[in-house]
Protein backbone atom coordinates (compact mmCIF):
# COMPACT_ATOMS: atom_id res chain seq x y z
CA UNK A 1 0.00 0.00 0.00
CA UNK A 2 0.79 3.35 -0.69
CA UNK A 3 1.79 5.99 2.04
CA UNK A 4 -0.75 8.45 2.61
CA UNK A 5 0.60 12.53 3.03
CA UNK A 6 -2.31 13.54 5.02
CA UNK A 7 -3.14 10.40 6.93
CA UNK A 8 0.63 10.79 8.07
CA UNK A 9 0.81 14.44 8.71
CA UNK A 10 -2.41 13.96 11.00
CA UNK A 11 -1.27 11.18 12.90
CA UNK A 12 2.07 12.76 13.12
CA UNK A 13 0.00 15.77 14.55
CA UNK A 14 -1.96 13.28 16.71
CA UNK A 15 1.24 11.94 18.30
CA UNK A 16 2.29 15.52 19.44
CA UNK A 17 -0.97 16.07 21.37
CA UNK A 18 -0.99 12.39 22.97
CA UNK A 19 2.75 13.72 23.67
CA UNK A 20 1.32 17.23 25.69
CA UNK A 21 -1.23 15.00 27.51
CA UNK A 22 1.08 13.63 29.76
CA UNK A 23 2.94 17.35 31.22
CA UNK A 24 -0.85 18.75 31.01
CA UNK A 25 -1.51 15.73 33.38
CA UNK A 26 1.48 16.52 35.42
CA UNK A 27 -0.47 20.04 36.22
CA UNK A 28 -3.59 18.48 36.51
CA UNK A 29 -2.22 16.40 39.66
CA UNK A 30 0.20 18.89 40.86
CA UNK A 31 -2.26 21.27 41.71
CA UNK A 32 -3.95 19.22 44.01
CA UNK A 33 -1.31 18.31 46.15
CA UNK A 34 0.16 20.31 48.94
CA UNK A 35 3.17 22.75 48.60
CA UNK A 36 5.57 20.68 49.71
CA UNK A 37 5.36 18.03 46.52
CA UNK A 38 4.40 19.90 43.91
CA UNK A 39 7.46 19.66 42.08
CA UNK A 40 7.72 15.71 42.84
CA UNK A 41 4.55 15.29 40.92
CA UNK A 42 4.65 17.17 38.22
CA UNK A 43 8.14 15.14 37.77
CA UNK A 44 6.49 11.46 38.37
CA UNK A 45 4.71 12.50 35.05
CA UNK A 46 7.42 14.11 32.77
CA UNK A 47 10.34 11.31 33.94
CA UNK A 48 7.41 9.11 32.74
CA UNK A 49 7.91 10.52 29.51
CA UNK A 50 11.52 9.32 29.61
CA UNK A 51 11.46 5.78 31.10
CA UNK A 52 8.17 4.73 28.49
CA UNK A 53 10.08 5.97 25.53
CA UNK A 54 13.04 3.63 26.36
CA UNK A 55 10.87 0.66 27.27
CA UNK A 56 9.01 1.14 24.09
CA UNK A 57 11.55 1.33 21.81
CA UNK A 58 13.81 -1.92 23.17
CA UNK A 59 10.79 -4.18 23.96
CA UNK A 60 7.48 -2.17 24.85
CA UNK A 61 6.06 -2.20 21.19
CA UNK A 62 7.31 -5.75 19.44
CA UNK A 63 5.42 -7.24 23.39
CA UNK A 64 2.15 -5.10 22.48
CA UNK A 65 2.28 -5.18 19.29
CA UNK A 66 4.54 -8.36 17.77
CA UNK A 67 3.43 -11.33 16.00
CA UNK A 68 0.66 -12.74 18.35
CA UNK A 69 2.27 -15.95 20.47
CA UNK A 70 -1.24 -17.46 21.98
CA UNK A 71 -3.20 -14.13 22.13
CA UNK A 72 -1.22 -13.27 25.08
CA UNK A 73 1.37 -11.69 24.22
CA UNK A 74 3.65 -10.34 21.25
CA UNK A 75 6.44 -11.97 20.12
CA UNK A 76 10.06 -10.04 19.61
CA UNK A 77 9.87 -9.44 16.12
CA UNK A 78 10.10 -5.72 16.64
CA UNK A 79 12.54 -5.76 19.78
CA UNK A 80 14.39 -2.24 19.29
CA UNK A 81 12.52 -1.19 17.20
CA UNK A 82 13.58 -3.68 14.33
CA UNK A 83 12.13 -3.50 10.75
CA UNK A 84 9.82 -0.61 11.99
CA UNK A 85 10.75 2.26 9.79
CA UNK A 86 9.39 4.21 6.75
CA UNK A 87 7.24 1.45 5.16
CA UNK A 88 3.66 0.70 6.48
CA UNK A 89 2.80 -2.40 8.50
CA UNK A 90 -0.96 -2.97 7.00
CA UNK A 91 -2.00 -4.84 9.89
CA UNK A 92 -2.44 -1.92 11.64
CA UNK A 93 -2.41 0.71 9.59
CA UNK A 94 -1.57 0.61 5.52
CA UNK A 95 -1.37 4.39 4.39
CA UNK A 96 1.35 5.37 7.25
CA UNK A 97 4.93 4.33 7.91
CA UNK A 98 4.94 1.82 10.40
CA UNK A 99 7.38 4.10 12.60
CA UNK A 100 4.15 6.60 12.71
CA UNK A 101 1.49 4.28 14.26
CA UNK A 102 4.68 2.74 16.68
CA UNK A 103 5.38 6.43 17.54
CA UNK A 104 1.76 7.01 18.30
CA UNK A 105 1.32 3.72 20.50
CA UNK A 106 4.40 5.18 22.36
CA UNK A 107 2.69 8.45 24.00
CA UNK A 108 -0.60 5.59 24.81
CA UNK A 109 1.89 3.78 26.79
CA UNK A 110 3.29 6.65 28.05
CA UNK A 111 0.73 8.06 30.03
CA UNK A 112 -1.42 5.51 31.40
CA UNK A 113 1.20 4.58 34.05
CA UNK A 114 1.47 8.71 34.28
CA UNK A 115 -1.73 8.42 35.44
CA UNK A 116 -1.38 5.57 38.24
CA UNK A 117 0.70 8.28 40.12
CA UNK A 118 -2.25 10.14 41.36
CA UNK A 119 -2.87 7.07 43.47
CA UNK A 120 0.40 7.49 45.62
CA UNK A 121 1.47 11.24 45.33
CA UNK A 122 3.07 13.02 48.40
CA UNK A 123 4.92 9.42 50.07
CA UNK A 124 6.04 7.46 47.39
CA UNK A 125 9.71 6.34 47.42
CA UNK A 126 11.19 8.06 44.18
CA UNK A 127 13.59 5.07 43.43
CA UNK A 128 10.36 2.53 44.14
CA UNK A 129 8.03 4.71 41.85
CA UNK A 130 9.98 4.10 38.68
CA UNK A 131 11.15 0.65 39.26
CA UNK A 132 7.43 -0.04 39.61
CA UNK A 133 6.45 2.37 36.16
CA UNK A 134 9.06 0.16 33.97
CA UNK A 135 7.91 -3.20 36.06
CA UNK A 136 4.24 -2.50 35.04
CA UNK A 137 4.57 -0.84 31.71
CA UNK A 138 6.08 -4.27 30.40
CA UNK A 139 3.71 -6.42 32.34
CA UNK A 140 0.30 -5.15 32.79
CA UNK A 141 0.25 -2.40 30.23
CA UNK A 142 2.08 -4.20 27.12
CA UNK A 143 -0.08 -7.48 27.55
CA UNK A 144 -3.19 -5.64 28.18
CA UNK A 145 -2.61 -3.77 24.60
CA UNK A 146 -1.54 -7.05 22.79
CA UNK A 147 -5.10 -8.57 24.10
CA UNK A 148 -7.19 -5.66 22.80
CA UNK A 149 -5.17 -4.30 19.91
CA UNK A 150 -2.98 -6.63 18.58
CA UNK A 151 -3.93 -8.58 16.04
CA UNK A 152 -4.37 -11.92 17.21
CA UNK A 153 -4.80 -10.97 20.64
CA UNK A 154 -7.60 -12.83 22.41
CA UNK A 155 -9.87 -9.62 23.22
CA UNK A 156 -9.42 -8.51 19.48
CA UNK A 157 -10.63 -12.14 18.27
CA UNK A 158 -13.14 -12.00 20.96
CA UNK A 159 -14.72 -8.48 19.24
CA UNK A 160 -14.45 -6.27 21.78
CA UNK A 161 -14.49 -2.74 20.76
CA UNK A 162 -12.11 -0.08 22.74
CA UNK A 163 -11.49 2.53 20.34
CA UNK A 164 -8.74 4.71 22.17
CA UNK A 165 -7.61 3.47 24.96
CA UNK A 166 -11.00 3.30 27.67
CA UNK A 167 -10.18 -0.31 28.43
CA UNK A 168 -6.30 -0.63 27.93
CA UNK A 169 -5.36 2.98 29.09
CA UNK A 170 -8.04 3.56 31.43
CA UNK A 171 -9.21 0.78 33.14
CA UNK A 172 -5.88 -0.52 33.95
CA UNK A 173 -4.68 2.63 35.16
CA UNK A 174 -7.93 2.84 37.33
CA UNK A 175 -7.60 -0.16 38.86
CA UNK A 176 -3.92 -0.65 39.14
CA UNK A 177 -4.47 2.59 40.81
CA UNK A 178 -6.48 1.05 43.55
CA UNK A 179 -4.33 -1.69 44.00
CA UNK A 180 -1.46 0.73 44.95
CA UNK A 181 -3.44 3.27 47.27
CA UNK A 182 -4.29 -0.48 49.29
CA UNK A 183 -0.78 -1.13 49.42
CA UNK A 184 0.90 1.70 50.34
CA UNK A 185 -1.44 2.74 52.75
CA UNK A 186 -2.71 6.22 53.50
CA UNK A 187 -0.78 9.89 54.00
CA UNK A 188 0.33 10.73 56.85
CA UNK A 189 -2.74 12.81 58.89
CA UNK A 190 -4.90 11.38 55.92
CA UNK A 191 -8.69 11.69 57.49
CA UNK A 192 -7.32 13.48 60.35
CA UNK A 193 -6.83 16.96 59.17
CA UNK A 194 -7.95 17.93 55.37
CA UNK A 195 -5.09 17.33 52.94
CA UNK A 196 -6.27 21.21 50.63
CA UNK A 197 -5.02 21.39 47.24
CA UNK A 198 -2.37 23.86 47.35
CA UNK A 199 -3.04 25.60 43.44
CA UNK A 200 -6.33 24.57 41.69
CA UNK A 201 -5.25 26.99 38.56
CA UNK A 202 -2.13 24.05 37.92
CA UNK A 203 -5.38 21.64 37.73
CA UNK A 204 -7.47 23.85 35.50
CA UNK A 205 -4.64 24.71 33.16
CA UNK A 206 -3.97 20.95 33.09
CA UNK A 207 -7.31 20.07 32.41
CA UNK A 208 -7.31 22.47 29.60
CA UNK A 209 -4.53 21.33 27.72
CA UNK A 210 -5.75 17.18 28.50
CA UNK A 211 -9.25 18.46 26.84
CA UNK A 212 -7.01 19.81 23.47
CA UNK A 213 -4.74 16.75 23.62
CA UNK A 214 -7.74 14.40 23.78
CA UNK A 215 -8.36 15.29 20.36
CA UNK A 216 -5.35 13.53 19.07
CA UNK A 217 -5.60 10.45 21.41
CA UNK A 218 -9.22 9.78 19.98
CA UNK A 219 -9.17 11.30 16.60
CA UNK A 220 -5.28 10.00 16.14
CA UNK A 221 -6.57 6.53 16.34
CA UNK A 222 -8.53 6.43 13.31
CA UNK A 223 -4.86 6.12 11.62
CA UNK A 224 -6.19 8.71 8.80
CA UNK A 225 -7.25 12.13 8.25
CA UNK A 226 -10.81 10.90 7.22
CA UNK A 227 -14.58 10.84 8.73
CA UNK A 228 -14.25 8.85 11.68
CA UNK A 229 -11.14 11.01 12.96
CA UNK A 230 -13.44 13.69 12.59
CA UNK A 231 -16.30 11.67 14.46
CA UNK A 232 -14.03 10.63 17.61
CA UNK A 233 -12.81 14.57 17.44
CA UNK A 234 -16.30 15.34 17.56
CA UNK A 235 -17.79 12.63 20.21
CA UNK A 236 -15.13 13.53 22.37
CA UNK A 237 -15.53 16.95 23.00
CA UNK A 238 -19.44 16.64 23.29
CA UNK A 239 -19.01 14.00 26.09
CA UNK A 240 -16.07 16.49 27.74
CA UNK A 241 -19.12 19.19 27.57
CA UNK A 242 -21.70 17.38 29.03
CA UNK A 243 -19.92 15.49 31.79
CA UNK A 244 -18.58 19.02 33.07
CA UNK A 245 -21.89 20.56 32.62
CA UNK A 246 -23.60 17.59 34.44
CA UNK A 247 -20.77 17.48 37.44
CA UNK A 248 -21.37 21.11 38.03
CA UNK A 249 -24.87 20.73 38.88
CA UNK A 250 -24.15 18.16 40.76
CA UNK A 251 -21.77 19.73 42.79
CA UNK A 252 -23.72 22.88 42.82
CA UNK A 253 -26.40 20.69 44.65
CA UNK A 254 -24.27 19.89 46.75
CA UNK A 255 -22.41 22.95 47.85
CA UNK A 256 -21.12 25.56 45.46
CA UNK A 257 -20.53 24.92 41.85
CA UNK A 258 -16.51 23.99 42.07
CA UNK A 259 -14.08 24.82 39.84
CA UNK A 260 -12.13 21.44 40.87
CA UNK A 261 -15.06 19.38 40.12
CA UNK A 262 -15.63 21.37 36.71
CA UNK A 263 -12.97 20.31 35.29
CA UNK A 264 -12.62 16.94 36.77
CA UNK A 265 -16.04 16.13 35.19
CA UNK A 266 -14.40 17.55 31.99
CA UNK A 267 -12.20 14.87 32.12
CA UNK A 268 -14.23 11.92 33.27
CA UNK A 269 -16.03 12.71 30.00
CA UNK A 270 -12.81 12.38 27.99
CA UNK A 271 -12.26 9.21 29.78
CA UNK A 272 -15.43 7.35 29.09
CA UNK A 273 -15.89 8.25 25.61
CA UNK A 274 -12.22 7.04 24.66
CA UNK A 275 -13.20 3.66 24.10
CA UNK A 276 -16.44 4.50 21.80
CA UNK A 277 -15.25 7.62 20.00
CA UNK A 278 -15.22 5.94 16.83
CA UNK A 279 -18.03 3.84 17.21
CA UNK A 280 -21.08 6.36 18.60
CA UNK A 281 -22.68 9.56 17.53
CA UNK A 282 -22.17 12.85 19.05
CA UNK A 283 -25.86 12.24 20.24
CA UNK A 284 -24.48 9.42 22.13
CA UNK A 285 -21.77 10.57 23.18
CA UNK A 286 -23.78 13.45 24.98
CA UNK A 287 -25.57 11.19 27.12
CA UNK A 288 -21.92 9.09 27.76
CA UNK A 289 -20.49 12.10 28.73
CA UNK A 290 -23.97 13.34 30.78
CA UNK A 291 -24.00 9.44 32.56
CA UNK A 292 -20.22 9.19 33.24
CA UNK A 293 -20.09 12.31 35.64
CA UNK A 294 -22.78 10.97 38.59
CA UNK A 295 -20.84 7.49 38.31
CA UNK A 296 -17.35 9.18 38.74
CA UNK A 297 -18.79 11.50 41.20
CA UNK A 298 -20.15 9.54 43.79
CA UNK A 299 -17.29 6.67 42.94
CA UNK A 300 -15.44 9.58 44.93
CA UNK A 301 -17.93 9.73 47.69
CA UNK A 302 -17.94 6.03 47.97
CA UNK A 303 -14.06 6.12 47.88
CA UNK A 304 -14.23 9.11 50.37
CA UNK A 305 -16.30 6.77 52.77
CA UNK A 306 -13.83 4.27 52.63
CA UNK A 307 -11.20 5.84 54.10
CA UNK A 308 -8.78 4.35 51.67
CA UNK A 309 -6.42 7.46 50.55
CA UNK A 310 -6.17 6.94 46.78
CA UNK A 311 -5.26 10.33 46.88
CA UNK A 312 -6.13 12.24 43.32
CA UNK A 313 -9.01 10.04 43.01
CA UNK A 314 -8.08 7.97 39.41
CA UNK A 315 -10.07 5.14 40.42
CA UNK A 316 -13.20 6.81 40.78
CA UNK A 317 -12.19 9.31 37.43
CA UNK A 318 -10.17 6.31 35.45
CA UNK A 319 -11.25 2.96 36.36
CA UNK A 320 -14.62 3.81 36.19
CA UNK A 321 -15.01 6.32 33.80
CA UNK A 322 -13.24 3.86 31.37
CA UNK A 323 -15.81 0.79 32.97
CA UNK A 324 -18.48 2.93 32.38
CA UNK A 325 -17.16 3.93 28.44
CA UNK A 326 -16.39 0.29 28.10
CA UNK A 327 -19.84 -0.89 28.92
CA UNK A 328 -21.37 2.50 27.45
CA UNK A 329 -19.98 1.02 24.01
CA UNK A 330 -21.36 -2.27 24.13
CA UNK A 331 -24.71 0.11 23.87
CA UNK A 332 -24.49 2.75 22.34
CA UNK A 333 -22.05 1.71 19.08
CA UNK A 334 -23.28 1.45 15.26
CA UNK A 335 -21.74 0.42 12.50
CA UNK A 336 -23.45 2.99 10.56
CA UNK A 337 -20.47 5.64 12.10
CA UNK A 338 -17.95 2.58 11.61
CA UNK A 339 -18.50 -0.21 9.84
CA UNK A 340 -15.04 -2.08 10.94
CA UNK A 341 -17.32 -1.36 14.73
CA UNK A 342 -20.25 -3.38 15.58
CA UNK A 343 -23.57 -2.72 16.39
CA UNK A 344 -24.38 -2.12 20.06
CA UNK A 345 -27.21 -3.24 22.61
CA UNK A 346 -29.69 -0.04 21.57
CA UNK A 347 -28.69 -1.12 17.93
CA UNK A 348 -30.43 -4.58 18.14
CA UNK A 349 -26.94 -6.50 19.24
CA UNK A 350 -27.19 -7.17 22.94
CA UNK A 351 -24.18 -9.88 22.59
CA UNK A 352 -21.65 -6.87 22.23
CA UNK A 353 -22.78 -5.70 25.64
CA UNK A 354 -21.20 -8.72 27.43
CA UNK A 355 -18.78 -9.04 25.31
CA UNK A 356 -17.90 -5.22 26.13
CA UNK A 357 -18.44 -6.47 30.22
CA UNK A 358 -16.41 -9.86 29.59
CA UNK A 359 -13.44 -7.84 28.44
CA UNK A 360 -13.49 -4.91 31.23
CA UNK A 361 -13.55 -7.17 33.69
CA UNK A 362 -10.89 -9.60 32.91
CA UNK A 363 -8.91 -6.25 32.51
CA UNK A 364 -10.12 -4.69 35.64
CA UNK A 365 -8.76 -8.65 37.61
CA UNK A 366 -5.86 -8.65 36.35
CA UNK A 367 -4.84 -5.16 36.20
CA UNK A 368 -5.57 -5.02 40.53
CA UNK A 369 -4.06 -8.29 40.66
CA UNK A 370 -0.99 -7.61 39.14
CA UNK A 371 -0.32 -4.33 40.83
CA UNK A 372 -0.81 -5.43 43.41
CA UNK A 373 1.83 -8.23 43.43
CA UNK A 374 4.09 -5.90 42.07
CA UNK A 375 3.88 -3.22 44.66
CA UNK A 376 3.83 -5.74 47.57
CA UNK A 377 7.03 -7.22 46.42
CA UNK A 378 8.58 -3.82 46.27
CA UNK A 379 7.41 -2.95 49.73
CA UNK A 380 9.02 -6.07 50.98
CA UNK A 381 12.28 -5.58 49.09
CA UNK A 382 12.87 -2.02 48.82
CA UNK A 383 10.22 -0.29 50.66
CA UNK A 384 7.17 1.76 48.84
CA UNK A 385 7.26 4.24 51.30
CA UNK A 386 9.42 7.66 52.55
CA UNK A 387 10.47 7.60 55.81
CA UNK A 388 7.52 9.60 58.26
CA UNK A 389 10.00 12.86 58.61
CA UNK A 390 10.67 12.74 54.89
CA UNK A 391 7.16 13.07 54.19
CA UNK A 392 6.63 15.21 56.78
CA UNK A 393 9.17 17.16 55.04
CA UNK A 394 7.89 17.04 51.42
CA UNK A 395 9.07 15.13 48.44
CA UNK A 396 9.80 18.20 46.78
CA UNK A 397 12.99 18.47 49.35
CA UNK A 398 13.49 14.67 50.78
CA UNK A 399 13.41 13.41 46.89
CA UNK A 400 14.93 15.99 44.85
CA UNK A 401 15.89 18.70 47.42
CA UNK A 402 14.95 21.59 45.44
CA UNK A 403 11.60 23.48 46.65
CA UNK A 404 8.60 25.31 44.70
CA UNK A 405 9.31 28.43 45.79
CA UNK A 406 12.82 29.79 47.53
CA UNK B 1 4.50 53.72 78.23
CA UNK B 2 4.10 52.00 74.67
CA UNK B 3 2.00 49.57 73.65
CA UNK B 4 1.79 47.52 70.52
CA UNK B 5 -2.04 46.50 69.34
CA UNK B 6 -2.45 42.31 67.55
CA UNK B 7 -5.26 42.79 65.32
CA UNK B 8 -6.24 39.35 63.78
CA UNK B 9 -9.01 40.38 61.44
CA UNK B 10 -11.11 38.95 58.06
CA UNK B 11 -8.97 38.59 55.29
CA UNK B 12 -11.90 40.76 53.63
CA UNK B 13 -11.95 43.44 56.41
CA UNK B 14 -8.31 44.45 55.40
CA UNK B 15 -9.02 47.23 53.46
CA UNK B 16 -11.76 48.71 55.58
CA UNK B 17 -10.04 48.41 58.51
CA UNK B 18 -6.72 50.04 57.03
CA UNK B 19 -9.04 52.91 55.76
CA UNK B 20 -10.44 53.70 59.72
CA UNK B 21 -6.95 53.68 60.87
CA UNK B 22 -5.87 56.09 58.55
CA UNK B 23 -9.07 57.97 59.47
CA UNK B 24 -8.22 57.85 62.80
CA UNK B 25 -4.65 59.31 62.83
CA UNK B 26 -2.60 56.05 62.94
CA UNK B 27 0.18 56.34 60.46
CA UNK B 28 2.36 53.45 60.63
CA UNK B 29 1.20 50.07 61.03
CA UNK B 30 2.25 46.87 59.09
CA UNK B 31 0.11 43.95 57.97
CA UNK B 32 1.22 40.31 57.95
CA UNK B 33 -0.83 37.59 56.40
CA UNK B 34 -1.96 34.53 59.05
CA UNK B 35 -3.78 31.79 59.03
CA UNK B 36 -5.45 29.96 61.81
CA UNK B 37 -9.51 29.96 63.57
CA UNK B 38 -10.73 30.24 67.04
CA UNK B 39 -14.13 29.26 67.94
CA UNK B 40 -15.47 29.36 64.25
CA UNK B 41 -13.05 25.98 63.86
CA UNK B 42 -12.53 26.08 60.09
CA UNK B 43 -15.48 26.35 57.11
CA UNK B 44 -17.11 23.83 54.56
CA UNK B 45 -15.78 24.57 51.28
CA UNK B 46 -16.88 23.21 47.79
CA UNK B 47 -14.39 20.41 47.21
CA UNK B 48 -13.80 17.37 43.83
CA UNK B 49 -17.20 15.88 44.99
CA UNK B 50 -19.43 17.32 47.53
CA UNK B 51 -17.83 19.44 50.59
CA UNK B 52 -14.55 19.68 51.63
CA UNK B 53 -13.39 20.70 55.73
CA UNK B 54 -10.83 23.78 55.64
CA UNK B 55 -9.52 24.39 59.02
CA UNK B 56 -7.10 27.05 58.96
CA UNK B 57 -8.89 30.12 57.43
CA UNK B 58 -6.78 33.10 55.45
CA UNK B 59 -6.75 35.86 58.47
CA UNK B 60 -5.08 39.29 58.02
CA UNK B 61 -3.04 40.41 61.12
CA UNK B 62 -2.76 44.71 62.14
CA UNK B 63 0.64 45.60 63.97
CA UNK B 64 0.61 48.54 65.70
CA UNK B 65 2.79 50.34 68.00
CA UNK B 66 1.29 53.24 69.71
CA UNK B 67 1.21 55.19 73.29
CA UNK B 68 -0.58 53.69 76.05
CA UNK B 69 -3.86 56.74 76.09
CA UNK B 70 -4.36 56.19 72.46
CA UNK B 71 -5.24 52.02 72.97
CA UNK B 72 -8.43 51.89 74.18
CA UNK B 73 -10.00 54.86 70.97
CA UNK B 74 -7.55 52.59 68.55
CA UNK B 75 -9.07 49.39 69.49
CA UNK B 76 -12.54 50.57 69.39
CA UNK B 77 -11.90 51.84 66.01
CA UNK B 78 -11.15 48.65 65.03
CA UNK B 79 -13.75 46.59 66.17
CA UNK B 80 -16.10 48.42 64.29
CA UNK B 81 -14.24 48.39 61.35
CA UNK B 82 -13.58 44.66 61.63
CA UNK B 83 -17.15 43.86 62.90
CA UNK B 84 -20.12 41.83 61.15
CA UNK B 85 -21.00 40.04 64.22
CA UNK B 86 -20.31 36.53 63.52
CA UNK B 87 -18.15 34.18 64.85
CA UNK B 88 -14.53 34.62 62.58
CA UNK B 89 -14.55 38.34 63.56
CA UNK B 90 -11.05 37.86 64.92
CA UNK B 91 -9.22 39.07 68.32
CA UNK B 92 -6.99 42.09 69.36
CA UNK B 93 -4.45 41.72 71.52
CA UNK B 94 -3.02 44.51 73.35
CA UNK B 95 1.04 43.71 74.53
CA UNK B 96 3.82 46.33 76.54
CA UNK B 97 6.27 47.31 74.27
CA UNK B 98 9.62 47.80 75.95
CA UNK B 99 11.44 49.32 74.00
CA UNK B 100 11.33 50.41 69.78
CA UNK B 101 14.80 51.26 67.71
CA UNK B 102 14.67 53.52 64.50
CA UNK B 103 17.39 52.14 62.18
CA UNK B 104 17.90 55.32 59.78
CA UNK B 105 17.89 57.46 62.65
CA UNK B 106 19.00 55.22 66.24
CA UNK B 107 15.80 57.00 67.67
CA UNK B 108 14.58 55.17 70.90
CA UNK B 109 11.59 54.60 72.51
CA UNK B 110 8.37 56.72 71.66
CA UNK B 111 10.57 59.02 69.47
CA UNK B 112 10.97 56.47 66.99
CA UNK B 113 7.30 55.58 65.89
CA UNK B 114 6.67 59.30 66.12
CA UNK B 115 4.94 60.51 62.68
CA UNK B 116 4.12 63.47 61.35
CA UNK B 117 0.02 63.88 61.96
CA UNK B 118 0.48 61.01 64.02
CA UNK B 119 -2.64 60.34 66.72
CA UNK B 120 0.42 60.07 69.28
CA UNK B 121 1.80 64.08 68.06
CA UNK B 122 -1.88 65.53 69.40
CA UNK B 123 -2.05 67.72 72.16
CA UNK B 124 -2.69 65.32 75.45
CA UNK B 125 -3.31 66.40 78.64
CA UNK B 126 -2.16 62.86 80.36
CA UNK B 127 1.15 64.07 78.32
CA UNK B 128 3.33 61.18 77.27
CA UNK B 129 5.33 58.85 79.10
CA UNK B 130 8.78 58.56 77.63
CA UNK B 131 10.74 55.16 77.25
CA UNK B 132 14.07 55.87 78.75
CA UNK B 133 16.35 52.51 78.34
Amino acid sequence: MNIDSGDTAWVLMATTLVLMMTPALAFFYGGMVRRKNILSTLNMSLITISLISIQWVLIGYTLAFGSSLGGVIGRLDFLGFTDVGADPNPDYAGTIPHLAFAGFQMMFAIITPALITGAFVERVRFGAFLIFTLVWATVVYDPVAHWVWGVGGFLRDFKALDFAGGTVVHITAGFSALAFASVIKARKGYGKAPLEPYHIPYTVLGAGLLWMGWFGFNGGSSLGANGLAVNAVVTTNTAAASAGAVWMLLSWRDNKPSVLGIVTGMVVGLVAITPAAGFVTPLAALVIGATAAPISYYAIRLRQRSRLDESLDVWACHGMGGLWGALATGLFATTSVNPAGADGLFYGNAEQFFIQAAAAGIVVVFSFGMTYIITQVLKVTIGLRVSTNEEEVGLDVSQHGEQVYA
Amino acid sequence: MTKKIEAIVREEKLADVKDALRQAGIVGMNVTEVRGHGRQGGIILAGRSGSTQVDLLPKVQFNIVLSDHNVEKTVEVIRQAAFTGQSGDGLIFVLPVDDVIRISTGERGHDAITYEGDIDTLPQSNGRTRVVT
